[in-house]
Protein backbone atom coordinates (compact mmCIF):
# COMPACT_ATOMS: atom_id res chain seq x y z
CA UNK A 1 0.00 0.00 0.00
CA UNK A 2 2.87 2.57 0.69
CA UNK A 3 4.48 1.72 -2.46
CA UNK A 4 1.34 2.63 -3.97
CA UNK A 5 0.87 5.85 -2.19
CA UNK A 6 4.22 7.04 -3.37
CA UNK A 7 3.53 5.16 -7.03
CA UNK A 8 0.42 7.71 -7.00
CA UNK A 9 1.97 10.95 -5.49
CA UNK A 10 4.67 10.72 -8.01
CA UNK A 11 2.45 10.31 -10.90
CA UNK A 12 -0.54 13.12 -9.78
CA UNK A 13 2.61 15.29 -8.87
CA UNK A 14 3.83 15.06 -12.83
CA UNK A 15 0.74 15.63 -13.93
CA UNK A 16 0.10 18.96 -12.24
CA UNK A 17 3.85 19.91 -12.22
CA UNK A 18 4.34 19.32 -16.08
CA UNK A 19 1.39 17.98 -18.38
CA UNK A 20 -1.55 20.28 -17.02
CA UNK A 21 0.90 23.21 -17.22
CA UNK A 22 -0.74 25.45 -20.05
CA UNK A 23 1.89 25.51 -22.54
CA UNK A 24 1.88 21.89 -23.09
CA UNK A 25 -1.62 21.58 -23.01
CA UNK A 26 -2.03 24.28 -25.84
CA UNK A 27 1.10 21.56 -27.32
CA UNK A 28 -1.33 18.20 -26.98
CA UNK A 29 -3.77 20.31 -28.85
CA UNK A 30 -1.67 22.74 -31.38
CA UNK A 31 0.77 19.52 -32.59
CA UNK A 32 -2.22 17.70 -33.58
CA UNK A 33 -4.02 20.66 -35.21
CA UNK A 34 -1.08 21.35 -37.20
CA UNK A 35 -0.54 17.78 -38.28
CA UNK A 36 -4.18 17.59 -39.54
CA UNK A 37 -3.71 20.55 -41.32
CA UNK A 38 -0.83 19.46 -42.66
CA UNK A 39 -1.92 15.92 -44.00
CA UNK A 40 -5.33 17.37 -45.39
CA UNK A 41 -3.02 19.74 -48.04
CA UNK A 42 -1.22 17.02 -48.67
CA UNK A 43 -4.11 14.99 -50.07
CA UNK A 44 -6.26 17.83 -51.09
CA UNK A 45 -8.79 18.65 -49.06
CA UNK A 46 -11.29 15.89 -47.06
CA UNK A 47 -11.56 13.50 -49.23
CA UNK A 48 -10.65 10.82 -46.99
CA UNK A 49 -10.38 11.96 -43.31
CA UNK A 50 -10.03 8.12 -42.25
CA UNK A 51 -6.93 7.65 -44.23
CA UNK A 52 -5.09 10.28 -42.21
CA UNK A 53 -6.38 10.22 -39.27
CA UNK A 54 -3.78 6.86 -38.12
CA UNK A 55 -1.09 8.89 -39.22
CA UNK A 56 -1.79 12.76 -37.25
CA UNK A 57 -2.73 10.38 -34.23
CA UNK A 58 0.94 8.14 -34.36
CA UNK A 59 2.60 11.45 -34.97
CA UNK A 60 0.74 13.25 -31.83
CA UNK A 61 1.63 10.59 -29.93
CA UNK A 62 5.12 10.39 -30.78
CA UNK A 63 6.34 13.72 -30.36
CA UNK A 64 4.09 14.38 -27.47
CA UNK A 65 5.23 11.89 -25.32
CA UNK A 66 8.71 11.81 -26.15
CA UNK A 67 9.24 15.27 -26.21
CA UNK A 68 8.04 16.02 -22.58
CA UNK A 69 9.37 12.73 -21.02
CA UNK A 70 12.53 13.00 -22.00
CA UNK A 71 13.15 16.55 -20.91
CA UNK A 72 11.08 16.43 -17.70
CA UNK A 73 13.32 13.79 -16.37
CA UNK A 74 16.77 15.21 -17.69
CA UNK A 75 15.17 18.46 -16.31
CA UNK A 76 14.54 16.20 -12.77
CA UNK A 77 18.13 14.64 -13.25
CA UNK A 78 20.19 17.68 -13.90
CA UNK A 79 18.33 19.37 -10.85
CA UNK A 80 18.98 16.58 -8.73
CA UNK A 81 15.33 16.41 -7.52
CA UNK A 82 15.08 12.90 -9.19
CA UNK A 83 17.86 11.52 -6.43
CA UNK A 84 15.14 12.41 -4.05
CA UNK A 85 13.26 9.44 -6.17
CA UNK A 86 15.66 7.17 -5.81
CA UNK A 87 16.71 7.68 -2.49
CA UNK A 88 12.94 6.53 -1.36
CA UNK A 89 11.94 3.05 -0.07
CA UNK A 90 10.40 2.36 -3.79
CA UNK A 91 11.48 -0.34 -6.38
CA UNK A 92 13.20 1.11 -9.05
CA UNK A 93 10.59 -0.54 -11.56
CA UNK A 94 7.63 0.81 -9.60
CA UNK A 95 9.10 4.66 -9.35
CA UNK A 96 10.12 4.82 -13.25
CA UNK A 97 6.38 3.32 -13.81
CA UNK A 98 4.81 6.27 -12.44
CA UNK A 99 7.30 8.35 -13.75
CA UNK A 100 6.05 7.40 -17.27
CA UNK A 101 2.22 6.70 -16.29
CA UNK A 102 2.34 10.79 -16.76
CA UNK A 103 3.39 11.08 -20.20
CA UNK A 104 1.73 7.77 -21.13
CA UNK A 105 -1.72 9.67 -20.25
CA UNK A 106 -1.02 12.79 -21.79
CA UNK A 107 0.19 10.74 -25.32
CA UNK A 108 -3.21 9.06 -25.15
CA UNK A 109 -5.22 12.46 -24.55
CA UNK A 110 -3.16 13.73 -27.98
CA UNK A 111 -4.15 11.05 -29.79
CA UNK A 112 -7.91 11.80 -29.30
CA UNK A 113 -7.54 15.62 -30.28
CA UNK A 114 -7.38 14.49 -34.12
CA UNK A 115 -9.99 11.91 -33.52
CA UNK A 116 -12.63 14.44 -31.75
CA UNK A 117 -11.93 16.64 -35.22
CA UNK A 118 -12.31 13.86 -37.27
CA UNK A 119 -15.58 12.92 -35.81
CA UNK A 120 -16.83 16.38 -37.22
CA UNK A 121 -15.56 15.64 -40.45
CA UNK A 122 -16.78 12.10 -41.10
CA UNK A 123 -18.42 9.15 -39.45
CA UNK A 124 -16.21 7.07 -37.37
CA UNK A 125 -19.41 4.05 -36.46
CA UNK A 126 -16.94 1.81 -38.61
CA UNK A 127 -13.34 2.29 -36.78
CA UNK A 128 -12.88 -0.95 -34.99
CA UNK A 129 -11.99 0.67 -31.23
CA UNK A 130 -11.17 -2.30 -29.76
CA UNK A 131 -7.92 -2.71 -31.94
CA UNK A 132 -7.62 1.16 -31.93
CA UNK A 133 -7.86 1.66 -28.31
CA UNK A 134 -5.08 -0.65 -26.99
CA UNK A 135 -2.74 -0.06 -30.16
CA UNK A 136 -3.05 4.02 -29.26
CA UNK A 137 -2.29 3.02 -25.66
CA UNK A 138 0.57 0.69 -26.47
CA UNK A 139 2.09 3.52 -29.03
CA UNK A 140 1.61 5.46 -26.24
CA UNK A 141 3.87 3.62 -23.71
CA UNK A 142 6.12 2.05 -26.69
CA UNK A 143 6.82 6.24 -27.14
CA UNK A 144 6.86 7.09 -23.59
CA UNK A 145 9.81 4.18 -23.55
CA UNK A 146 11.73 6.12 -25.93
CA UNK A 147 11.48 9.19 -24.34
CA UNK A 148 12.74 7.45 -21.01
CA UNK A 149 15.32 5.47 -22.80
CA UNK A 150 16.19 9.22 -24.39
CA UNK A 151 17.00 10.78 -21.28
CA UNK A 152 18.51 8.14 -19.44
CA UNK A 153 20.78 8.72 -22.62
CA UNK A 154 21.82 12.18 -22.07
CA UNK A 155 22.74 14.66 -19.00
CA UNK A 156 21.61 17.72 -20.80
CA UNK A 157 17.75 19.11 -21.73
CA UNK A 158 18.59 20.56 -25.15
CA UNK A 159 20.43 17.30 -25.94
CA UNK A 160 17.44 15.37 -25.05
CA UNK A 161 15.72 17.14 -27.82
CA UNK A 162 18.51 16.50 -30.36
CA UNK A 163 18.89 13.01 -29.59
CA UNK A 164 14.83 12.23 -29.86
CA UNK A 165 15.11 13.47 -33.19
CA UNK A 166 17.49 11.30 -34.13
CA UNK A 167 14.76 8.64 -33.37
CA UNK A 168 12.02 10.21 -34.21
CA UNK A 169 12.41 11.41 -38.03
CA UNK A 170 13.27 7.92 -39.01
CA UNK A 171 10.44 6.21 -37.71
CA UNK A 172 8.29 9.13 -38.92
CA UNK A 173 9.15 8.75 -42.70
CA UNK A 174 9.55 4.71 -42.38
CA UNK A 175 6.67 3.37 -40.73
CA UNK A 176 4.63 3.46 -43.17
CA UNK A 177 2.38 6.90 -42.90
CA UNK A 178 4.42 8.80 -45.76
CA UNK A 179 5.09 6.03 -47.94
CA UNK A 180 3.73 2.82 -48.25
CA UNK A 181 6.36 0.38 -46.73
CA UNK A 182 5.93 -2.61 -49.30
CA UNK A 183 7.28 0.64 -51.66
CA UNK A 184 10.28 1.28 -49.89
CA UNK A 185 13.45 -0.53 -51.06
CA UNK A 186 14.36 -3.31 -49.66
CA UNK A 187 16.60 -2.00 -47.19
CA UNK A 188 14.65 0.55 -45.65
CA UNK A 189 11.64 -1.77 -45.29
CA UNK A 190 13.39 -4.06 -42.95
CA UNK A 191 14.44 -1.28 -40.93
CA UNK A 192 11.11 0.02 -40.37
CA UNK A 193 10.40 -2.79 -39.05
CA UNK A 194 12.79 -2.37 -36.32
CA UNK A 195 10.57 0.86 -35.80
CA UNK A 196 7.55 0.24 -32.77
CA UNK A 197 5.74 3.19 -34.42
CA UNK A 198 5.80 0.61 -38.33
CA UNK A 199 2.92 -1.81 -36.17
CA UNK A 200 0.98 0.80 -33.99
CA UNK A 201 0.26 2.94 -37.53
CA UNK A 202 -0.52 -0.40 -38.98
CA UNK A 203 -3.24 -1.44 -36.41
CA UNK A 204 -4.68 2.27 -36.64
CA UNK A 205 -4.72 1.73 -40.36
CA UNK A 206 -6.32 -1.66 -40.18
CA UNK A 207 -8.72 0.00 -37.29
CA UNK A 208 -9.86 3.06 -39.40
CA UNK A 209 -10.08 1.87 -42.97
CA UNK A 210 -9.33 -1.72 -43.10
CA UNK A 211 -5.69 -1.79 -44.86
CA UNK A 212 -3.29 -3.28 -42.82
CA UNK A 213 -0.15 -5.09 -43.74
CA UNK A 214 0.28 -7.89 -41.02
CA UNK A 215 -2.28 -9.43 -38.77
CA UNK A 216 -3.05 -7.75 -35.85
CA UNK A 217 -1.89 -10.18 -33.72
CA UNK A 218 1.95 -9.74 -35.04
CA UNK A 219 1.38 -5.95 -34.18
CA UNK A 220 0.14 -5.97 -30.77
CA UNK A 221 3.01 -8.17 -30.11
CA UNK A 222 5.48 -6.40 -31.53
CA UNK A 223 4.61 -3.49 -30.00
CA UNK A 224 4.43 -4.81 -26.54
CA UNK A 225 7.68 -6.51 -26.92
CA UNK A 226 9.32 -3.15 -27.84
CA UNK A 227 7.41 -1.64 -24.51
CA UNK A 228 9.02 -4.10 -22.36
CA UNK A 229 12.66 -3.93 -24.17
CA UNK A 230 13.00 -0.68 -24.39
CA UNK A 231 11.59 -0.08 -20.24
CA UNK A 232 13.93 -2.89 -19.17
CA UNK A 233 16.75 -1.26 -21.10
CA UNK A 234 15.74 2.50 -19.72
CA UNK A 235 15.93 0.80 -16.02
CA UNK A 236 19.42 -1.03 -16.66
CA UNK A 237 20.78 2.03 -18.25
CA UNK A 238 19.22 4.09 -14.86
CA UNK A 239 21.22 1.91 -12.89
CA UNK A 240 24.49 1.67 -14.69
CA UNK A 241 24.31 5.91 -15.23
CA UNK A 242 22.86 7.24 -12.46
CA UNK A 243 23.10 5.03 -9.77
CA UNK A 244 27.12 5.34 -10.13
CA UNK B 1 32.20 3.96 21.55
CA UNK B 2 30.37 2.02 23.66
CA UNK B 3 29.96 -1.70 23.04
CA UNK B 4 26.58 -2.60 24.00
CA UNK B 5 25.04 0.09 21.84
CA UNK B 6 23.32 -0.61 18.78
CA UNK B 7 25.16 -0.08 15.62
CA UNK B 8 23.23 2.23 13.09
CA UNK B 9 26.33 2.42 10.54
CA UNK B 10 28.71 -0.44 10.07
CA UNK B 11 31.11 0.64 7.05
CA UNK B 12 34.11 -1.51 6.32
CA UNK B 13 36.70 -1.34 3.64
CA UNK B 14 34.83 1.00 1.42
CA UNK B 15 36.38 2.42 -1.17
CA UNK B 16 35.10 3.80 -4.77
CA UNK B 17 37.41 4.41 -7.73
CA UNK B 18 35.94 6.62 -10.41
CA UNK B 19 37.79 5.79 -13.62
CA UNK B 20 41.49 6.72 -12.72
CA UNK B 21 40.54 8.75 -9.37
CA UNK B 22 40.14 6.97 -6.28
CA UNK B 23 37.75 8.91 -4.50
CA UNK B 24 37.35 6.89 -1.52
CA UNK B 25 39.74 4.29 0.14
CA UNK B 26 39.48 1.48 2.66
CA UNK B 27 37.00 3.14 4.77
CA UNK B 28 36.03 1.55 7.80
CA UNK B 29 33.85 3.21 10.32
CA UNK B 30 30.86 2.24 12.85
CA UNK B 31 28.32 5.04 13.75
CA UNK B 32 26.20 3.64 17.05
CA UNK B 33 22.55 4.56 17.71
CA UNK B 34 21.61 7.94 18.95
CA UNK B 35 24.89 9.42 18.11
CA UNK B 36 25.73 12.40 16.16
CA UNK B 37 28.90 11.57 14.13
CA UNK B 38 31.07 14.28 12.09
CA UNK B 39 32.31 13.55 9.07
CA UNK B 40 35.48 16.48 8.44
CA UNK B 41 37.78 17.22 5.70
CA UNK B 42 38.00 19.56 3.11
CA UNK B 43 36.64 19.77 -0.48
CA UNK B 44 36.73 16.91 -2.93
CA UNK B 45 38.04 14.32 0.04
CA UNK B 46 35.41 12.10 -0.73
CA UNK B 47 32.25 13.05 2.42
CA UNK B 48 29.62 13.13 -0.32
CA UNK B 49 30.79 10.00 -1.91
CA UNK B 50 30.63 7.83 0.99
CA UNK B 51 27.26 9.71 1.75
CA UNK B 52 25.85 8.60 -1.98
CA UNK B 53 27.19 5.05 -1.54
CA UNK B 54 25.59 4.98 2.30
CA UNK B 55 22.36 6.00 0.91
CA UNK B 56 22.31 4.42 -2.31
CA UNK B 57 23.28 7.09 -4.87
CA UNK B 58 26.40 5.26 -5.81
CA UNK B 59 27.48 1.85 -6.10
CA UNK B 60 30.82 0.99 -3.66
CA UNK B 61 33.92 -0.20 -5.52
CA UNK B 62 35.17 -2.95 -2.44
CA UNK B 63 33.61 -2.81 1.19
CA UNK B 64 30.33 -3.74 2.85
CA UNK B 65 27.51 -1.41 3.99
CA UNK B 66 25.30 -2.17 7.11
CA UNK B 67 22.58 0.35 7.85
CA UNK B 68 20.23 -0.44 10.76
CA UNK B 69 21.76 -3.89 10.78
CA UNK B 70 20.65 -4.06 6.83
CA UNK B 71 22.90 -5.32 4.53
CA UNK B 72 22.95 -2.88 1.61
CA UNK B 73 25.86 -3.52 -0.23
CA UNK B 74 24.19 -5.45 -2.85
CA UNK B 75 21.04 -3.90 -2.64
CA UNK B 76 21.30 -0.31 -1.22
CA UNK B 77 17.21 0.02 -1.51
CA UNK B 78 17.11 -2.31 1.19
CA UNK B 79 17.42 0.09 4.10
CA UNK B 80 16.20 3.23 2.49
CA UNK B 81 12.81 3.52 4.78
CA UNK B 82 14.84 4.05 8.00
CA UNK B 83 17.08 6.49 6.26
CA UNK B 84 16.98 10.38 5.63
CA UNK B 85 18.79 11.91 3.42
CA UNK B 86 19.61 15.95 3.40
CA UNK B 87 21.78 16.52 -0.13
CA UNK B 88 24.63 19.11 -0.11
CA UNK B 89 21.95 21.02 -2.67
CA UNK B 90 18.88 22.06 -1.81
CA UNK B 91 17.16 19.58 -4.10
CA UNK B 92 13.23 20.09 -4.02
CA UNK B 93 10.88 20.93 -6.50
CA UNK B 94 10.71 24.74 -7.97
CA UNK B 95 7.77 24.56 -9.38
CA UNK B 96 5.92 23.19 -5.75
CA UNK B 97 5.03 24.89 -2.92
CA UNK B 98 7.18 24.76 0.56
CA UNK B 99 3.67 22.79 1.89
CA UNK B 100 3.30 20.75 -1.24
CA UNK B 101 7.08 19.57 -1.44
CA UNK B 102 6.82 18.42 2.09
CA UNK B 103 4.01 16.49 1.67
CA UNK B 104 5.04 15.30 -1.31
CA UNK B 105 8.71 13.85 0.05
CA UNK B 106 6.38 12.53 2.68
CA UNK B 107 3.78 10.50 0.25
CA UNK B 108 7.25 9.13 -0.67
CA UNK B 109 7.50 7.55 2.53
CA UNK B 110 3.90 6.22 2.15
CA UNK B 111 2.82 8.37 4.68
CA UNK B 112 -1.27 9.08 3.96
CA UNK B 113 -2.68 12.34 3.46
CA UNK B 114 -3.40 13.16 6.50
CA UNK B 115 -0.86 12.34 8.49
CA UNK B 116 1.56 14.08 6.02
CA UNK B 117 -0.04 17.45 5.74
CA UNK B 118 -0.21 17.49 9.52
CA UNK B 119 3.41 16.53 9.84
CA UNK B 120 4.48 19.15 7.26
CA UNK B 121 2.42 21.99 9.08
CA UNK B 122 4.22 20.89 11.98
CA UNK B 123 7.98 20.65 10.50
CA UNK B 124 6.13 24.44 8.83
CA UNK B 125 5.83 25.96 12.17
CA UNK B 126 9.90 24.57 13.54
CA UNK B 127 11.47 25.67 10.74
CA UNK B 128 10.20 29.15 10.80
CA UNK B 129 8.89 28.57 7.33
CA UNK B 130 4.86 28.90 8.15
CA UNK B 131 4.61 32.14 6.24
CA UNK B 132 6.42 30.93 3.59
CA UNK B 133 4.21 27.69 3.36
CA UNK B 134 2.09 28.82 0.20
CA UNK B 135 5.08 30.13 -1.62
CA UNK B 136 7.19 28.10 -4.44
CA UNK B 137 10.21 26.71 -3.04
CA UNK B 138 12.01 28.56 -6.54
CA UNK B 139 11.36 31.84 -4.75
CA UNK B 140 12.69 31.14 -1.55
CA UNK B 141 15.93 32.31 0.18
CA UNK B 142 19.07 30.25 0.27
CA UNK B 143 18.91 29.97 3.85
CA UNK B 144 14.74 29.35 3.75
CA UNK B 145 15.58 26.25 1.05
CA UNK B 146 17.96 24.82 3.32
CA UNK B 147 15.64 24.47 5.84
CA UNK B 148 12.75 23.22 4.04
CA UNK B 149 15.73 20.30 2.41
CA UNK B 150 16.50 19.68 5.83
CA UNK B 151 12.76 19.13 7.00
CA UNK B 152 11.88 17.35 3.71
CA UNK B 153 15.10 14.74 4.92
CA UNK B 154 13.23 14.17 8.33
CA UNK B 155 9.16 14.34 7.06
CA UNK B 156 9.16 10.36 7.24
CA UNK B 157 10.97 10.34 10.85
CA UNK B 158 14.05 8.16 9.75
CA UNK B 159 15.88 6.64 12.35
CA UNK B 160 18.87 7.56 10.89
CA UNK B 161 19.93 11.00 9.44
CA UNK B 162 22.62 11.81 6.63
CA UNK B 163 23.40 15.41 6.67
CA UNK B 164 25.88 16.50 3.69
CA UNK B 165 27.14 20.09 4.40
CA UNK B 166 23.95 21.16 5.83
CA UNK B 167 24.75 24.80 6.52
CA UNK B 168 27.30 25.51 3.75
CA UNK B 169 26.56 28.84 1.78
CA UNK B 170 24.18 30.29 4.14
CA UNK B 171 23.61 33.62 6.25
CA UNK B 172 25.07 33.16 10.15
CA UNK B 173 21.30 33.36 11.94
CA UNK B 174 19.91 30.53 9.50
CA UNK B 175 22.99 28.33 10.19
CA UNK B 176 23.10 28.94 13.92
CA UNK B 177 19.18 27.70 13.97
CA UNK B 178 20.06 24.84 11.84
CA UNK B 179 22.46 23.49 14.19
CA UNK B 180 20.12 24.08 16.78
CA UNK B 181 17.15 22.00 15.01
CA UNK B 182 20.43 19.51 14.54
CA UNK B 183 21.36 19.15 17.81
CA UNK B 184 17.62 18.41 18.80
CA UNK B 185 17.22 16.37 16.55
CA UNK B 186 19.63 14.17 17.81
CA UNK B 187 18.79 14.52 21.32
CA UNK B 188 15.18 12.87 20.66
CA UNK B 189 17.12 9.86 19.08
CA UNK B 190 17.78 10.42 15.58
CA UNK B 191 21.29 8.76 14.60
CA UNK B 192 23.10 11.71 12.51
CA UNK B 193 26.22 11.36 9.88
CA UNK B 194 27.14 14.93 9.26
CA UNK B 195 29.70 15.38 6.95
CA UNK B 196 30.99 19.41 7.05
CA UNK B 197 34.17 20.80 6.22
CA UNK B 198 33.64 23.70 8.86
CA UNK B 199 35.57 23.14 11.77
CA UNK B 200 33.82 24.79 14.53
CA UNK B 201 30.42 23.03 13.50
CA UNK B 202 31.68 19.90 13.81
CA UNK B 203 33.05 20.30 17.45
CA UNK B 204 30.34 22.46 18.54
CA UNK B 205 27.47 19.58 17.51
CA UNK B 206 29.37 16.08 17.46
CA UNK B 207 30.33 13.24 20.13
CA UNK B 208 32.67 11.71 17.85
CA UNK B 209 34.40 12.58 14.61
CA UNK B 210 36.36 11.12 11.86
CA UNK B 211 38.86 13.50 9.62
CA UNK B 212 38.78 12.38 5.61
CA UNK B 213 41.64 13.94 3.24
CA UNK B 214 41.93 11.99 -0.04
CA UNK B 215 39.07 9.79 0.11
CA UNK B 216 41.17 8.03 3.54
CA UNK B 217 40.09 8.66 7.27
CA UNK B 218 43.40 9.97 8.41
CA UNK B 219 41.64 9.72 12.40
CA UNK B 220 38.20 8.88 14.77
CA UNK B 221 38.08 9.83 17.73
CA UNK B 222 35.71 11.71 19.96
CA UNK B 223 36.39 15.85 20.07
CA UNK B 224 37.84 15.92 23.86
CA UNK B 225 40.30 13.10 23.00
CA UNK B 226 41.41 15.10 19.64
CA UNK B 227 42.06 18.10 21.46
CA UNK B 228 43.73 16.03 24.21
CA UNK B 229 47.03 15.95 23.28
CA UNK B 230 47.35 19.22 22.78
CA UNK B 231 45.55 20.63 25.68
CA UNK B 232 48.48 21.20 28.03
CA UNK B 233 49.73 23.68 24.88
CA UNK B 234 50.01 27.82 25.64
CA UNK B 235 48.59 29.41 22.90
CA UNK B 236 48.43 33.07 22.36
CA UNK B 237 47.49 35.53 19.86
CA UNK B 238 48.60 39.29 19.70
CA UNK B 239 46.81 41.84 17.33
CA UNK B 240 48.90 44.57 16.30
CA UNK B 241 49.16 47.12 14.28
CA UNK B 242 50.91 45.69 11.08
CA UNK B 243 53.21 43.13 11.13
CA UNK B 244 56.10 43.64 8.58
CA UNK B 245 57.07 39.94 6.95
CA UNK B 246 60.52 39.61 8.67
CA UNK B 247 58.99 39.44 11.60
CA UNK B 248 58.15 36.10 12.22
CA UNK B 249 61.91 35.30 11.74
CA UNK B 250 63.00 38.19 14.39
CA UNK B 251 60.55 36.79 16.85
CA UNK B 252 61.92 33.03 16.36
CA UNK B 253 65.28 34.59 16.73
CA UNK B 254 64.94 36.37 19.88
CA UNK B 255 62.77 33.78 21.51
CA UNK B 256 64.15 30.14 20.17
CA UNK B 257 62.10 27.98 23.08
CA UNK B 258 58.46 29.71 21.73
CA UNK B 259 56.91 28.63 18.08
CA UNK B 260 55.63 31.47 16.19
CA UNK B 261 52.74 32.29 12.65
CA UNK B 262 51.66 35.63 11.75
CA UNK B 263 49.01 34.75 9.69
CA UNK B 264 47.99 37.34 8.83
CA UNK B 265 49.78 41.12 9.56
CA UNK B 266 47.35 42.29 12.19
CA UNK B 267 47.79 39.01 14.12
CA UNK B 268 50.45 37.37 15.59
CA UNK B 269 50.19 33.50 16.81
CA UNK B 270 52.31 32.35 20.09
CA UNK B 271 52.76 28.45 21.07
CA UNK B 272 54.83 27.45 23.65
CA UNK B 273 54.67 24.02 26.29
CA UNK B 274 55.07 26.47 28.98
CA UNK B 275 53.12 29.49 30.04
CA UNK B 276 54.18 32.06 27.58
CA UNK B 277 55.80 35.50 29.48
CA UNK B 278 53.98 38.69 27.73
CA UNK B 279 56.04 41.58 28.63
CA UNK B 280 59.19 40.46 27.11
CA UNK B 281 57.51 39.59 24.37
CA UNK B 282 55.59 42.79 23.94
CA UNK B 283 58.79 44.85 24.66
CA UNK B 284 60.47 43.09 21.63
CA UNK B 285 57.44 43.52 18.81
CA UNK B 286 57.24 47.11 19.87
CA UNK B 287 60.66 47.97 20.04
CA UNK B 288 59.67 46.83 16.08
CA UNK B 289 57.89 50.18 15.86
CA UNK B 290 54.93 47.61 15.89
CA UNK B 291 51.69 48.33 18.23
CA UNK B 292 50.44 45.66 20.28
CA UNK B 293 46.49 46.21 20.87
CA UNK B 294 45.83 43.45 22.27
CA UNK B 295 46.93 40.05 23.53
CA UNK B 296 44.84 36.78 24.73
CA UNK B 297 45.33 33.37 25.57
CA UNK B 298 43.69 31.13 23.37
CA UNK B 299 41.80 27.39 23.86
CA UNK B 300 43.80 24.61 21.95
CA UNK B 301 40.85 23.73 19.45
CA UNK B 302 39.90 21.47 17.24
CA UNK B 303 41.30 23.10 14.46
CA UNK B 304 44.40 22.95 15.60
CA UNK B 305 44.57 19.24 15.71
CA UNK B 306 42.98 19.41 12.70
CA UNK B 307 46.18 20.75 11.68
CA UNK B 308 48.05 19.10 13.31
CA UNK B 309 47.15 15.66 11.58
CA UNK B 310 46.21 16.27 8.17
CA UNK B 311 48.60 19.00 7.52
CA UNK B 312 45.81 20.92 5.85
CA UNK B 313 45.90 24.89 6.68
CA UNK B 314 42.90 26.32 8.34
CA UNK B 315 43.36 28.87 5.68
CA UNK B 316 43.06 26.74 3.00
CA UNK B 317 38.88 26.01 5.18
CA UNK B 318 38.49 28.95 5.13
CA UNK B 319 39.04 29.84 1.26
CA UNK B 320 36.76 26.67 1.12
CA UNK B 321 34.18 28.09 2.77
CA UNK B 322 33.94 31.63 0.64
CA UNK B 323 34.21 29.72 -2.56
CA UNK B 324 31.09 27.96 -1.38
CA UNK B 325 28.95 30.53 -0.13
CA UNK B 326 30.06 33.31 2.71
CA UNK B 327 30.83 33.50 5.71
CA UNK B 328 29.13 31.57 8.71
Amino acid sequence: MKRWIAFWNIFVKDLRAYYLKPPNISWGLIFPLAWTGMFFIKSGGLKDVLSLVPGVVSLSILFGTTSLLSVTVTFEKKGRSFDRLLLAPIPLELLMLAKTSGAILFGVVNAFVPILMAAFLTDLSQVAWRAAIPAIVLIATSSTFLGLFVAVSVSEVFEAQTFSNFFRFPMVFLCGLFFPIEQLPAFLRYLSYLFPLTYGADILHGAFHGEHLMAFSTDFTALSFFCVALFLISLRNIGRRWIM
Amino acid sequence: MNDAAAIAIAVDGLSKRFGEVQAVSDLSVEVTEGELFGFLGPNGAGKTTTINMLTGLARPSAGKIRIGGIDCTENPKAAQHLTGVVPDESNLYPELTGFQNLSFCAALYGIRKKERETRARVLLDTFSLSDAGDRKFAGYSKGMKRKLTIAAGIIHQPEILFLDEPTTGIDVASARQIRQLIADLNRSGTTIFLTTHYIEEAERLCGRIAFIVKGRIVRIDTVADLVQPIQDAHVMQLAVSNAEPTLQDKLTAAFPHLRFQVPAPDLIRVEADEPVHVGPLVRFIEDQGIDVIEARRMRPSLEDVFVQITGIEANAMKKEKEKAGGPQ
